[in-house]
């Protein structure tokens, strides 16, 4: 199958490739246009503002970073090129939340008191299912016992979905079906992890757009009723971001923080030709730190989100 | 959260009251928000540089009418531009043949399955063809299954073959089978591909090449950033589709991603998705869209229904009246009249920023005015020209002449209050623009909510 054939790439030339675009000609620009200048010159600010907006940054996160760039070079005068280099990346590194940065590569969880449980939440279609898949196979390479709750009772054939991945990646996934109350596949899920002494819960969810006030509130109620089950579930709501969305994600991310108080950010889809910018800002202003993104299709293209490798793709 | 484009364009203006003309100096600014506002809206970067340029050129020297400011008919000369932009007709889809063939075209998570199963199910009920899915994507985990579940909801075959992991192949044997069963339409659902995935781009052009459909569509996610312009192109070059689906414009997206492509790739949108029912398909109207980038309601049509209506001359009693605070109910009941001139009172509400979506479920009638009409009518003529007198029992009096309750009577004595407190407040700008934003921010009218 193709989606298996994309197997175990070098990860950074593969985050790099689907970077690259934007990093072309805009440093050898900005070198010349700064080189024994004290102040940037419009011109350069110009085409940073094109890299970074182009980028899904946004125009406020943009803004934000030229003007603090704009004020280094003044304050530090006639800076170089290498020097403009690390600056840039100083604060765009800045932006990105990293209060419980994962310093190792490593999929890790916290311990916990009874299984660790991700709830998984997102918009139609940025990959929730398939982050799903990918996460399990790696807690489970990790040792980890992994269960999974199908709680994506709606979208059609969402439960045979998330169960071929159980299959590939040996892990229970627990179900009621179509149609069943997702909270009680959420409770239940717990209860049976909880039982088998299952290191890790991944619950999925049904893809909702965030404007829908229901569906929201039902996000709610399956966090709430896994308290039930264990008082501090769920440990992690990942948030899954399509790396290509632009600056709706911001929405997103405030309703779903709303409904469920989203304390990860996944981004999905960076091995396209979209830079997923727009995670730079949401993670600043809603401080939530990115944990994962997915580079590929293949079970293993699900890299542990590494903050300099993020903004040294986007810039070279 | 962009409805903010009229009230920063508005400011922009601020230093402008008085001239009469936009000029090069006065519009910068304005551009400056407009682009940024196209930016916020994920047009692509260099379009929206592009089209702030036309706009300029359009605007420059263009006369401002004394009844709406600069800022508004900058955003009229924005807004016809971009349904310009946008195409300026309703692109139907091409089903001649038989079958006719239609392949859907895009990347992962935009939608393809889902709309694959609300275009059958639209050219079922409304066009009255006997469809057929074809299930041609072999890739993601439980896709056939889904256009299965999605096919039995609508009760339109579909055609899978689990054995064959080419999707040439069943492309062809769908077509076949549709042939020999008698259906006149086939819609191919295919994988979701990244644009720079060689083998998977290879792959669609070869279905293409196979099948030769009537129409390739291509589906994108309203919600796409700035990457629309490079996915779109991409696609394009390789499939030259011929038109486009926007999905998943029932969330709060601006959309601006459709400008983008219209502009790169110049091809119609056809459909967009408004839901997860497989219902919610319409039938692509570019004005709205033109709208919907510059999230401002219906601001265009509504400053274009208040030129109409507008007399000038009363408006220039107004202003005296209201810079020597003598502002009275005779007033505002003519100003209620030439609001009611101008349509449905929804209507009229929905097209103000931030309203449509609040009224939604709202009934209200021209009733809400009636109403007030009433109330006011029921007051003597000096008690119009000097509210102030109105006290508790002529309050009683009116609310028995006028058939509403007494504390109906009072919410309008305080509308009057905050209109008139306001009306001063925006003595310089239109008063008529004025009374609507007062009535915009007027949850607790007579009638309304009910």
């Amino acid at each position: 199958m193709a989606w298996l054939n994309i197997f175990s790439k070098d990860k950074k030339e593969k985050l790099d490739k689907g970077l690259e675009k934007s990093k072309e000609g805009f440093l050898a620009k900005m070198s010349r246009a700064v080189a024994g200048k004290d102040t940037v010159d419009e011109e350069v600010l110009d085409d940073l503002e094109e890299v970074l907006v182009t980028s899904d940054v946004g125009v406020e996160t943009t803004l934000k970073v030229i003007k603090r760039i704009e004020e280094r070079v003044a304050r530090d005068k006639y800076v170089g090129t290498s020097e403009l280099k690390r600056i840039l990346r100083e604060e765009i590194a800045a932006l990105l939340d990293d209060k419980e940065e994962n310093k190792s590569s490593k999929f890790t969880i916290p311990k916990v008191d009874g299984p660790y449980v991700i709830m998984v939440v997102g918009v139609n279609g940025v990959g929730k299912t398939t982050t799903i898949g990918k996460l399990a196979n790696q807690f489970k390479l990790q040792g980890l016992k992994v269960v999974i709750g199908a709680a994506d009772t709606f979208r059609a054939a969402a439960v045979d979905q998330i169960k071929i991945w159980g299959e590939r990646t040996g892990v229970p996934v627990i179900s009621q079906g179509m149609g069943a109350d997702p909270a009680s596949v959420a409770f239940d899920t717990v209860e049976s992890a909880r039982a088998s002494g299952a290191d890790v819960v991944i619950i999925d969810t049904a893809g909702r757009l965030h404007n829908k006030i229901n569906l929201m509130n039902e996000l709610s109620k399956i966090k709430n009723v896994m308290k039930k089950v264990l008082p501090n579930a769920p440990h992690d709501v990942m948030l899954v971001i399509d790396g290509s969305t632009g600056q709706n994600a911001f929405e997103q991310a405030k309703a779903f923080t709303e409904a469920t108080e989203v304390s990860s950010l996944a981004v999905t889809k960076l091995d396209g030709t979209a830079k997923g910018g727009v995670v730079i800002g949401v993670s600043d202003q809603f401080s939530i730190p990115v944990r994962y993104i997915g580079v590929g299709e293949g079970i293993e293209d699900l890299q542990v989100f590494n903050k300099k490798e993020f903004v040294d793709s986007l810039f070279g | 959260m962009f409805n903010r484009l009229q009230e920063k364009l508005e400011k922009s203006f601020q230093t402008l009251k008085g001239q009469g003309s936009i000029t090069e100096i006065n519009v910068a600014q304005t551009m400056k928000e407009i682009r940024r506002a196209l930016l916020d809206a994920d047009v692509n970067y260099k379009i929206a540089k592009e089209f702030t340029n036309t706009v300029k050129e359009k605007a420059l020297g263009a006369n401002v009418l004394t009844a709406i400011s600069p800022g508004q008919l900058l955003t009229k000369i924005t807004h016809g531009e971009l349904a310009k932009l946008m195409g300026e007709t309703v692109e139907e889809l091409d089903t001649k043949g038989n079958p006719a063939i239609i392949l859907m075209a895009g990347l992962q998570g935009s939608g393809k399955t889902t709309h694959a199963g609300k275009l059958a199910h639209f050219l079922k009920t409304k066009k009255g063809k006997t469809p057929l899915l074809v299930a041609a994507d072999v890739y993601r985990p439980a896709a056939i299954d889904q256009l299965h579940v999605l096919g039995e909801q609508i009760g339109v075959a579909v055609y899978s073959n689990r054995e064959e992991k080419d999707p040439v192949i069943i492309a062809k044997e769908g077509i076949a089978f549709a042939k020999s069963n008698g259906m006149n339409l086939v819609i191919v659902d295919t994988a979701g591909r990244l644009a720079v995935d060689e083998k998977m781009m290879t792959e669609i052009a070869a279905i293409k090449n196979t099948i030769k459909p009537n129409e390739t569509l291509f589906v994108v996610d309203a919600m796409t950033g700035q990457d629309a312009v490079n996915t779109a192109k991409e696609f394009n070059d390789r499939l030259d589709f011929d038109g486009v689906i926007l999905t998943k414009l029932d969330g709060d997206s601006r959309g601006g991603a459709a400008l983008s492509i219209r502009q790169v790739v110049d091809k119609p949108i056809k459909f967009i998705g408004t839901g997860e029912k497989m219902e919610a398909l319409d039938v692509f109207y570019p004005s709205r869209m033109a709208d919907r980038i510059l999230g401002m309601g219906d601001v265009v049509s509504l400053v274009e229904r208040v030129q109409d209506q507008f007399d000038e001359e009363e408006a220039r009693k107004l202003q005296k009246k209201i810079a020597k605070n003598q502002f009275n109910f005779d007033d505002f009941l003519t100003q209620i009249k030439q609001i009611q001139k101008m349509g449905n009172v929804k209507d009229l509400m929905g097209m103000l920023p931030g309203m449509g979506k609040a009224l939604k479920d709202v009934e209200i009638g021209d009733d809400a005015f009636k109403h007030i009409e009433a109330i006011i009518s029921s007051m003597t003529p000096k008690e119009r020209l000097k509210p102030e007198i109105i006290d508790g029992s002529r309050k009683k009096r009116i609310a028995k002449g006028s058939g509403r309750e007494v504390n109906e009577v009072n919410q309008l004595m305080k509308q009057f209050t905050d209109t008139k407190k306001m009306m001063k407040m925006m003595n310089n700008k239109s008063a008529m623009a004025g009374l609507m934003k007062q009535f915009g921010g007027m949850p607790g009218m007579p009638g309304m909510g009910k």
